[in-house]
């Protein structure tokens, strides 16, 4: 009997999550599915006003966008250069810092905490007019570093790490792995991050989207055309002048910017959907 | 248990001060070298008139007093936080029931890869296409307007973007949809660090599923939680994107969705260095004291 | 003689293009060896791709013309990033290294004022540059006072003459006030009453009489009788004021709305179920705009007509400067001539591209022969209104400010026009706005 309500109350709950999940799906997809739409219209259509049919101007927009002038491919690859080296450096060295809070004590270890905490709280919009001064000091105009170094001091990346750390990332384990005569970097290469692996990839992810989608420093560093990321781009293609101008193509690159960041996504995703077994020591 | 860890740890501990350089000098060279030059500026009249420079001469605290009496701050602090709130409230409770289902064993949910994988797909698109999406959508000559007046729920085209309501409502609801995938996957990875067999356990013990959430996956969750909460306050602090494309920068209708950083922006616009400096100590310990807030909150009975 | 003297230049000019850089390659030996101009868009860089004798592409962003390698830098113009750009490079020009020196940068006029200050200085005069007077003969007046520095001296040229006017849809002509003809039109419109007038009969017969208040304003603006900046004050000009009457009105009456310029709202009336009577524009907004190649527009069936309008406007331009401390001023002169002066040029650009020249032997040649026709117009030839409307534009009340104070000024009405403000508190928030954008100022 009560086994049987248990039953029908589960059946009701998966109902109602299968309504809301479908309703949310609908939601998240819908802007790829205008977006999808719009990348197919020219920009004499898009003019008239929204429809829910492909046009047929897809591969016209893209290659317009490939001929035109702006280095769409270059772009890509500067992004492509830009995020994943961000991710990179982000994360391993987020999680060294996390890593050094966590598995060792010492003079000044909670005040460094803190204060990591309290400069996560520094806008970027803060700092940027020192930083522009400070990137053209050092001649880093036109380069990557100023965009993919400054990330290894990630504030809101190594909190997360951390507070992930607290509660997987046993010191009896970093104790086990001393015992047996391994060195601190090596146990932190082998040992400690290994097992923040889906917490590492959660973070990857979303440092290479943001950095991806970054339009805002890239702006104030990147001038010539070989070091511009793809955001620089789209906005350049929307301040074409007007004889030149084009919203299916905009639209075209928009679609075009996003697809590689769907397909690293996807392919990092199953970090997080499927590999967590991290409560495995906790016991 | 916590004093023999330190005794077998600390003759490693110099290396606890190694694995922070990297962070401590890739940290003063980018970030406290150029908030030195702010604060510094902040006490300073210094702008740009066309292309001649104004000062730098020193004001003291002119920059802050002039924000503080004549600016309309805490306006634009409130529109900040209002539309925070409004985006905030719906994206936490629907990661939390999103983040509960996926991880309870009991529900079985099917196609569950496609749905995680769906939920944070919004965040792939960049907020400024995102924004300009919608300003073409809720138009109003657009096709959300389109239908209403088709289903005949509005006899005339609603104008979205000259209402107050409206306005913040899109912005929120933008962010809502932005950030609950991230938000859920967040949750999700705190929840699924707690061991099956604590559910098992609970399950055993005859408990609901809205008790076992409650009893087990809140208080485990607990660190993730704060993690999600500061972190989102403080973005919602540094709101910008968004409601700066949706408004064209203006923040209308007068000025309602005007948030902090947009007003900060607007004198970074004019090359103001001094006031945008005053501004952006303001907003550091204004962010400093929330955050504190939050974290006494959320925290306040671990300490046992 | 002047002619003579003319065709003299263009001979020279034939000779330079059948022997690229004969001319200057001996005087520009000892100049520097590239060419870097700064652009916010591809314009001015296929206009010389496509019209300068002698320059080659290399690639996307590089050409040669000669020995010379030409640089272009594009930054675009969101978020103010092209003025930020030029004010971070322009002052140290001077001391620049050879290579990296800017030699050639654009202006609008919304910001000229900026850069052609004396005190500034950083765009050459055309005077140093060894331009006179009288190689600019031809250019209308109104291009020139906006880029003259407080010495009178010239620090900027252009090869467009924006001169804009009013096109109204015939057949909406046709239906309300019974006549298409561009004459008769413009006695429905040829002063603001009439025009509101004409408004309220427009509404009546379910029309809008501009798509928005946002398409009248530049007219009232381009009309005042002072600057919006007098003496470090902001001052509201009475045409502006009445342009928040005229507008508040029509917008309650349903005679217009409040959308924004480019938007889609604004754009309905291209075609002709968004039932718009006019729109404000000069030659290249109602050659490209108006989605005159698109199936079921307006202006694929020639379905408009230009005319004068309430007051005459202006309406876009590029200007290009010679920065102070180029290391190539031979060559830098012979852009400027070419493409500013140059009449078998310039006729190029106008059929080509549909610039409205800066020249008026060129508009006298459009406006004579059916050459001018266009299609979009259902045939009309605009030279002759629009060569007329050049003479008459007015560019003595501009102030450096007025590109902040155009758009914190229409922005903040708008507030008042929806219902969401009286007038006063839009006033106020404007006078907010402007302060925050231009700190050195005052208001009322």
């Amino acid at each position: 009997m009560r086994e049987e309500k248990t039953r029908n109350t589960v059946h009701a709950r998966r109902a109602v999550a299968y309504i809301v999940l479908a309703i949310i799906s609908f939601l998240c997809l819908f802007w790829f599915y205008v977006l999808f739409i719009n990348a197919t219209r020219s920009n004499g259509e898009l003019g008239r006003g929204f429809t829910a049919i492909p046009s047929t101007h897809l591969i016209e927009n893209l290659k317009n966008l490939m001929t035109g002038t702006l280095p769409v491919l270059r772009g890509l690859l500067n992004s492509l250069i830009v995020a994943s080296l961000t991710a990179f450096l982000c994360t391993y060295f987020s999680t060294m810092t996390a890593y050094s809070i966590h598995a060792y004590d010492y003079a000044g270890r909670k005040v460094i905490f803190t204060f990591i905490l309290t400069i996560m709280m520094i806008p970027t919009q803060v700092t940027a007019l020192g930083f522009v001064k400070l990137v053209q000091g050092l001649h880093l105009e036109d380069n990557f570093i100023p965009l993919i170094v400054p990330s290894i001091a990630a504030p809101v990346t190594f909190f997360y790490l951390k507070q992930y750390m607290d509660s997987n990332l046993p010191g009896e384990l970093i104790e086990a792995a001393r015992i047996d005569g391994a060195g601190e970097l090596r146990i932190f290469n082998t040992v400690a991050l290994p097992l923040m692996r889906p917490a590492i990839a959660v973070q990857a992810i979303f440092t290479f989207v943001s950095s991806w989608n970054n339009y805002f420093t890239p702006s104030l560093i990147l001038h010539a055309d070989k070091s511009k990321t793809l955001p620089i781009l789209i906005a350049q293609l929307r301040a074409a002048d007007w004889l030149k101008f084009d919203m299916g193509q905009v639209y075209a690159m928009i679609a075009f910017s996003i697809f590689p960041v769907i397909i690293v996504y996807l392919v990092l995703s199953k970090n997080i959907v499927g590999g967590v077994s991290a409560g495995a020591v906790k016991g | 248990m916590k004093g023999k860890k330190k005794s077998a740890v600390v003759r490693y501990n110099r290396w606890g001060y190694i694995f922070l350089i990297p962070f401590m000098v890739v940290f003063v060279v980018f970030q406290l070298i150029p908030l030195v030059t702010t604060v510094y500026n902040s006490f300073f009249e210094n702008f740009m008139s066309g292309l001649k420079q104004v000062g730098p001469n020193f004001i003291g605290f002119k920059n802050y007093i002039q924000l503080l009496t004549q600016g309309d701050l805490l306006k634009y602090f409130l529109n900040t936080m209002i539309m925070w709130i409004l985006g905030f409230v719906p994206q936490i409770i629907l990661s939390l029931l999103l983040g509960s289902w996926f991880t309870n064993p009991q529900l079985k949910l099917k196609f569950q890869r496609f749905f995680k994988t769906v939920i944070y797909l919004p965040n792939l698109i960049m907020a400024s296409a995102f924004a300009m999406l919608f300003f073409t959508l809720f138009a109003k000559t657009g096709p959300i307007n389109s239908i209403l007046v088709g289903m005949g729920l509005f006899k005339e085209p609603y104008d979205f973007m000259a209402h107050v309501g409206s306005v913040r409502g899109l912005v929120a609801f933008m962010n809502c949809l932005m950030w609950f995938g991230n938000t859920t996957i967040l949750l999700m990875a705190g929840m699924m660090g707690i061991s099956d067999s604590l559910y098992e356990a609970a399950e055993v013990d005859g408990a609901t599923p809205t008790q076992i959430f409650w009893k087990v996956t809140i208080p485990l969750l607990k660190p993730i939680f704060i993690y999600v909460v500061i972190t989102s306050l403080i973005g919602g602090l540094q709101m910008f994107d968004v409601p700066q494309i949706l408004t064209n920068g203006t923040g209308d209708p007068m000025r309602s969705s005007m948030t902090l950083i947009m007003y900060l922006n607007k004198h970074l616009y004019s090359k103001n260095f001094g006031l945008a400096g005053a501004l952006s100590v303001l907003l550091l310990v204004l962010t400093a004291i929330l955050s504190a807030i939050v974290f006494r909150v959320t925290a306040k009975d671990e300490v046992k | 003689m002047k002619k003579r003297m003319m065709s003299l230049v263009s001979m020279a000019l034939i000779g330079a293009m059948v022997l690229p850089n004969a001319a200057f390659a001996e005087e520009a030996a000892d100049e520097g060896k590239v060419l870097n101009i700064q652009v916010w868009n591809e314009e001015f860089k296929s206009r010389i791709t496509d019209h300068y004798p002698g320059y080659e592409a290399v690639d996307e962003t590089h050409g040669k013309i000669g020995d010379v390698d030409v640089v272009w830098t594009i930054t675009p113009s969101d978020d103010n990033a092209y003025q930020n750009n030029l004010d971070s490079i322009l002052p140290g020009n001077v001391d620049a290294a050879a290579d990296d020196k800017v030699d050639i940068f654009l202006i609008e006029a919304d910001y000229a004022l900026k850069y052609v200050d004396a005190d500034v200085n950083v765009a050459m005069t055309m005077e140093d540059l060894g331009i006179t007077d009288e190689d600019l003969g031809k250019q209308y007046t109104y291009t020139q006072d906006i880029v003259r520095d407080a010495d009178g001296k010239l620090r900027a040229s252009s090869w467009q003459a924006c001169s804009a006017g009013l096109i109204y849809n015939r057949e909406i002509a046709k239906e309300v006030l019974g006549t298409d003809d561009p004459d008769e039109v413009q006695e429905f419109v040829k002063d603001w009453d009439t025009y509101n007038e004409t408004a309220a009969k427009m509404a009546d017969a379910g029309y809008k009489m501009a798509a928005t208040v946002n398409d009248t304003y530049r007219v009232y603006s381009n009309n005042v009788s002072a600057p919006w900046v007098q003496d470090g004050k902001v001052v509201l000009d009475d045409n502006i004021k009445k342009w928040v009457d005229d507008s508040k009105t029509a917008v309650d009456n349903n005679e217009t709305t409040t959308a924004e310029l480019w938007s889609d709202d604004w754009a309905k009336g291209f075609f002709p179920e968004g039932k718009v009577f006019c729109y404000f524009g000069p030659a290249w907004f109602f050659n490209f705009s108006m989605h005159g190649d698109e199936e079921g527009s307006v202006g694929h069936d020639g379905g408009w007509g230009l005319v004068t309008g309430p007051q005459g406007f202006y309406w876009g331009g590029t200007w290009i400067c010679a920065a102070q401390g180029t290391d190539n001023p031979t060559l830098v002169k012979d852009i400027i001539l070419t493409m500013t002066t140059d009449n078998d040029v310039m006729k190029e650009i106008a059929q080509a591209d549909s610039d409205c020249v800066n020249n008026k032997e060129v508009l006298e040649e459009l406006a004579a022969d059916e050459s001018g026709n266009l299609a979009i117009l259902g045939g009309q030839n605009p030279y002759e209104m629009l060569a007329a409307g050049a003479e008459l534009v007015d560019m003595s009340n501009t102030s450096p400010y007025d590109q902040g104070c155009n758009e914190e000024f229409q922005g903040a009405m708008k507030n008042y026009f929806d219902g969401n403000a009286t007038y006063e508190e839009a006033l106020a928030q404007f006078n907010t706005a402007i302060v925050e954008k231009y700190p050195e100022l005052v208001t009322e």
